[in-house]
């Protein structure tokens, strides 16, 4: 396997994202991303290494935590894999079931999952 | 997804495939105050750090070709993680809490549930920036005094919400950052006070 992406090497940085700056700014640090494909041959790595982490649930910053690398790269990178219809993203309180909810449902909801830890 | 078995990069317990929801908590305080160690008492992964690289227009314009130079701050940030049922996961972040750190603040307080402050009764200066900042941004918040026992002077709450000029309606708790139960029961006061700010906004026409 690929030694990890050394963030130190604005270089490597650049080879990454294939020179872009511009992330996807839907993405928040806890949005959950889901694989919807197997990666395939001559995909770039990183993209394979995320298609492989996602296929649970995971969210932004763990995919950054994963492959070392600024969150802002990691934006840039599900951002293609979003417009090949790669992944999904499962936005903060987006699914219905929360979304529906009143603010003080959703906290009693997390004061549950708290007491019972 | 397909059954294909891969390394991970780690053997950390993945997310149920039902999880839905990400849900942010904030640790911010001074230096050393133990919000690594705050989040990994509560934490069901070893804390996991990330850098965020910011990238701010500069103050000067270079006047010849009417482009802002930059520059470019990296800041690395720790966080764990709390499972609250099959669908909703809790992040809890770690941030420093120096002024100089404000923008990185900026993006991890967006959406936030609302934000534990932590305090060094050995240094309650370095709370100040981080109070002043939350109030601004209306992030609700809670005050957690993390007893160090080397803390020679032993301060009551009473002591420290004066020292802080904290109002009454913010809740300010003794906990211990390295036990686990101290560490939930921060969170509780937290989530606690949210609820009651939610309910009390709710019950307003
Ligand atoms: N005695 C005592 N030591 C503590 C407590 N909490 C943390 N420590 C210790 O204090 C030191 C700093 O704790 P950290 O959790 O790393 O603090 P931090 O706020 O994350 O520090 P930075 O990220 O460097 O700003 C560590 O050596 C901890 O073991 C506590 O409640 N009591
Ligand atoms: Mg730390």
């Amino acid at each position: 396997m690929r030694r990890p992406v050394d963030t130190g090497d604005p270089d490597r940085l650049y080879t990454v994202t294939g020179g872009r700056s511009r992330a996807e700014d839907s993405f928040d640090l806890v949005t959950l991303v889901v694989s919807e494909r197997e990666p395939t041959a001559g995909m770039q790595s990183e993209h394979v290494r995320i298609l492989e982490l996602c296929r649970h649930p995971t969210a932004l910053v763990e995919i950054a935590a994963d492959l070392r690398l600024p969150i802002t790269v990691v934006r840039i990178l599900l951002g293609d894999l979003l417009a090949t219809g790669s992944i999904t993203a499962r936005h903060p309180r987006a699914a219905p079931s929360v979304a529906s909810l009143p603010e003080s449902a959703l906290l009693q909801e997390v004061l549950h999952g708290l007491r019972n830890l | 997804m397909g059954s294909a078995t891969s390394e991970l990069p780690s053997r950390r317990t993945p997310l149920p495939d039902a999880a839905e929801t990400g849900l942010k908590i904030v640790v911010v305080g001074g230096f050393g105050v133990g919000k690594t160690t705050l989040v990994r008492s509560v934490s069901e992964i070893r804390p996991l750090n990330t850098e965020e690289v910011m990238t701010q227009a500069g103050v000067g314009v270079d006047e010849a070709n009417g482009v802002a130079s930059k520059t470019t701050t990296t800041v690395a940030f720790d966080f764990g993680r709390i499972s609250l049922s099959e669908r909703m996961v809790l992040y809890l972040f770690g941030a420093p809490g120096q002024e100089r750190f404000w923008f990185l603040w900026d993006r991890l307080f967006s959406g936030t549930l609302g934000a534990v402050v932590l305090v060094d009764t050995r240094r309650v200066d370095d709370s100040w920036y981080a109070i002043d900042r939350l109030q601004d941004h209306n992030t609700p918040f809670v005050v957690a005094v993390n007893r160090f026992d080397e803390d020679p002077f032993r301060y009551s709450l009473d002591e420290i919400r004066q020292a802080l000029a904290l109002p009454g309606h913010v809740p300010l708790i003794d906990c211990d950052a390295r036990v686990r139960s101290s560490g939930k029961d921060v969170l509780i006061t937290l989530v606690d006070h949210l609820y009651e700010l939610a309910m009390a906004q709710e019950m307003t026409p």
